[in-house]
């Protein structure tokens, strides 16, 4: 059970992530709201809860390392850092524009925090491996999360990863599939079903977990066990919505890269609010 | 001086990786089921643990190594320079060259001199793919020697290298043991006035030929190896613009995207200059020996000699 204090505080941090999702894109004018907002919660747990960083010291080498591979949805990991400490939060609305601090995808190069530039689908996992890897040769203790989409998973690099990753054990490895079911052309079994998403990772030699990836009792428990489970990859398939907590955004397969225009941006706002206030109170 | 020998310069790349193995431990090395064909295995044998077989999965293989670097180790990806430049060309840009990550890409059995395996494995296009990239560096070596000593310079730099190596032995000619490799110099290996002829990789060899020849009619061939693809050595090349009637540039490559092309792209602004470019023109490879396709393919002493004529003619 996770202690009721934490969870609420976990449920606060995560609504005020999805509020500066909606600032992001919305200042941006362009950007990938639908799949940010499906993955605060987890944002939210990996750097408040789970992860060993440390914001005066973003390449501590004894860190836990975080691979966005579904790079587009970086507003929600560029919140999480910001509130996390690792850069100013006035830095959110300057997203994507010229000479901004955060690119329209990760940039290890430049962005405290970000453990691997990503973007280009398929290739965020494989690095995480190779971190793994090389994690595994040092005897390492810290771990390695990376967040696929369902609809990345088409790409084949995928499976060649987790192929290589089952191949060496590598136990500290926690592969989170963010399932939410669409991609940008639909849902994803009519464009090109990965389906059955669980069978395929344990037919690669991974620990299978499959969660509801908005409740925090759920990735609570499925981080802890990745934690526990010993001699090969962790793969947890987190059923999620996209758009989750904007109700006109929530499966909606418009709503992947597209930012809300003013009078949207205003309505999702207020509904975020509201859910704020009643976790407040 | 040191023993002439007759080696491929893949053999260098991995007694190489041996030899930088015993003393940098961070150094990991990586292959796609060809580590007997890149000489990888040499590391493989020596140092099993720090040697990953990614399987027939060049493009996982390139993001691997990428993440292996942003975690602290030296990676030396091998492959052949067809799936290692073309395959996982978008791998290399996005995983490795964006980041800047000091990942060291060995590329061997490039270009026509692949012989009998023919068009699908004979890169000619490696050195346009790479050098495209921002930030990476593209070297070509010769001989044996030259590749130990580019194989070092590799991993002394930052950043991501390409190492282009071939399949077939040749005869060494950089045997002075004191010889060193600047990373971006090319090598002035033969003075003359007339005409310049730029080479570089198992070409250099034919072009010397080719400089012999051009005495024998009594013109003086100024011969430079350019074992640095990218930075290339501007001021060397802008000098022999200047000085001689024009450049015959010679590489196993496609001759439109290429060396050649760089140079001429590279003069044209500041220092324009006749280039007449030997390499394969606009067509695929084929099936045979190497010799017999450099002879078909009009990349031999002879033709260099004809194209350093034309100039002459002028």
């Amino acid at each position: 059970m996770l202690n009721p204090n934490l969870k609420k505080q976990l449920e606060v941090i995560s609504t005020k992530l999805r509020m500066e999702i909606m600032n992001e894109v919305h200042a941006a004018k362009c950007g990938h709201p639908g799949g940010s907002l499906s993955i605060a919660d987890l944002m939210t747990y990996l750097y408040f809860e789970a992860m060993d960083v440390d914001p005066s010291d973003p390449k501590k080498p004894d860190r836990d390392r975080f691979v966005l591979s579904k790079g587009h949805t970086c507003p929600a990991l560029y919140a999480a850092l910001a509130y996390r400490g690792f850069f100013p939060t006035q830095e959110l609305i300057q997203l994507r524009k010229l000479g901004a601090l955060l690119q329209g995808h990760p940039d290890m190069k430049s962005i405290p925090g970000v453990d691997m530039s990503t973007g280009s689908l398929g290739q965020g996992i494989s690095t995480a491996v190779g971190m793994a890897l090389a994690g595994k040769m040092d005897g390492a203790l810290w771990d390695v999360y990376t967040v696929c989409g369902d609809g990345e998973i088409q790409e084949g690099q995928v499976w060649e990863a987790a192929m290589l990753a089952g191949h060496h054990n590598l136990e500290h490895l926690c592969v989170i599939v963010d399932n939410n079911g669409l991609q940008i052309d639909g849902a994803i079994e009519e464009v090109n079903s990965p389906y059955p998403i669980d069978k395929k990772f344990e037919a690669f030699g991974f620990y299978v977990q499959v969660i509801d990836g908005h409740n925090f009792e759920e990735i609570a428990e499925a981080i802890n066990n990745f934690k526990a489970n010993k001699g090969c990859p962790s793969a947890i398939i987190m059923k999620t919505v996209k758009g989750k907590g904007v109700s006109f955004m929530e499966n909606q397969a418009s709503w992947h890269g597209v930012a809300p225009n003013t009078e949207q941006y205003e309505a999702g706002m207020a509904e975020l609010k509201a859910h704020l206030a009643e976790l407040e109170n | 001086m040191r023993e002439i020998i007759k080696k491929a310069t893949r053999e260098a790349y991995g007694d190489t990786l041996v030899e930088l193995g015993k003393e940098h431990k961070e150094i990991v090395v990586l292959d796609a089921d060809l580590a007997g064909a890149t000489k990888s295995g040499n590391f493989k044998k020596v140092f099993p643990l720090r040697f990953f077989d990614c399987g027939i999965a060049e493009g996982n293989m390139m993001s691997v190594a990428a993440g292996l670097a942003a975690a602290g180790k030296v990676p030396f990806a091998s492959s052949f320079a067809m799936f290692a430049s073309g395959r996982a060309f978008e791998q290399v840009r996005n995983s490795i060259g964006y980041p800047g990550l000091h990942v060291i890409i060995g590329a061997s059995h490039a270009g026509l001199s692949v012989g009998e395996d023919g068009a699908t494995h004979q890169c000619l296009e490696d050195f346009a793919l790479m050098a495209a990239i921002p930030g990476m560096t593209v070297l070509s070596p010769s001989d044996y020697y030259q590749t130990v000593n580019a194989v070092k310079a590799a991993y002394e730099m930052e950043g991501p290298v390409y190492i282009r190596l071939c399949r077939m032995a040749n005869e060494t000619f950089h045997n002075d043991e004191n010889e060193t490799f600047e990373v971006g110099k090319g090598i002035v290996l033969r003075e003359g006035r007339d005409v310049t002829l730029v080479a570089t990789g198992l070409l250099v060899a034919e072009t010397l030929k080719a400089a012999d020849l051009l005495a024998e009619e009594g013109v003086s061939a100024r011969v430079i190896e350019m074992p640095t693809i990218k930075p290339l050595d501007l001021p060397l090349l802008q000098a022999a613009a200047k000085e001689t009637k024009g450049l015959v540039t010679v590489e196993d490559h496609f001759a439109g995207c290429g060396m050649g092309a760089m140079i001429a792209a590279a003069l044209a602004e500041t220092t324009p200059a006749r280039v007449i470019k030997v390499g394969v023109q606009d067509k695929f490879g084929q099936s045979g020996s190497p010799m017999d396709l450099f002879e078909a393919y009009g990349m031999t002493a002879p033709h260099i000699k004809e194209k350093a004529m034309l100039l002459m003619a002028e």
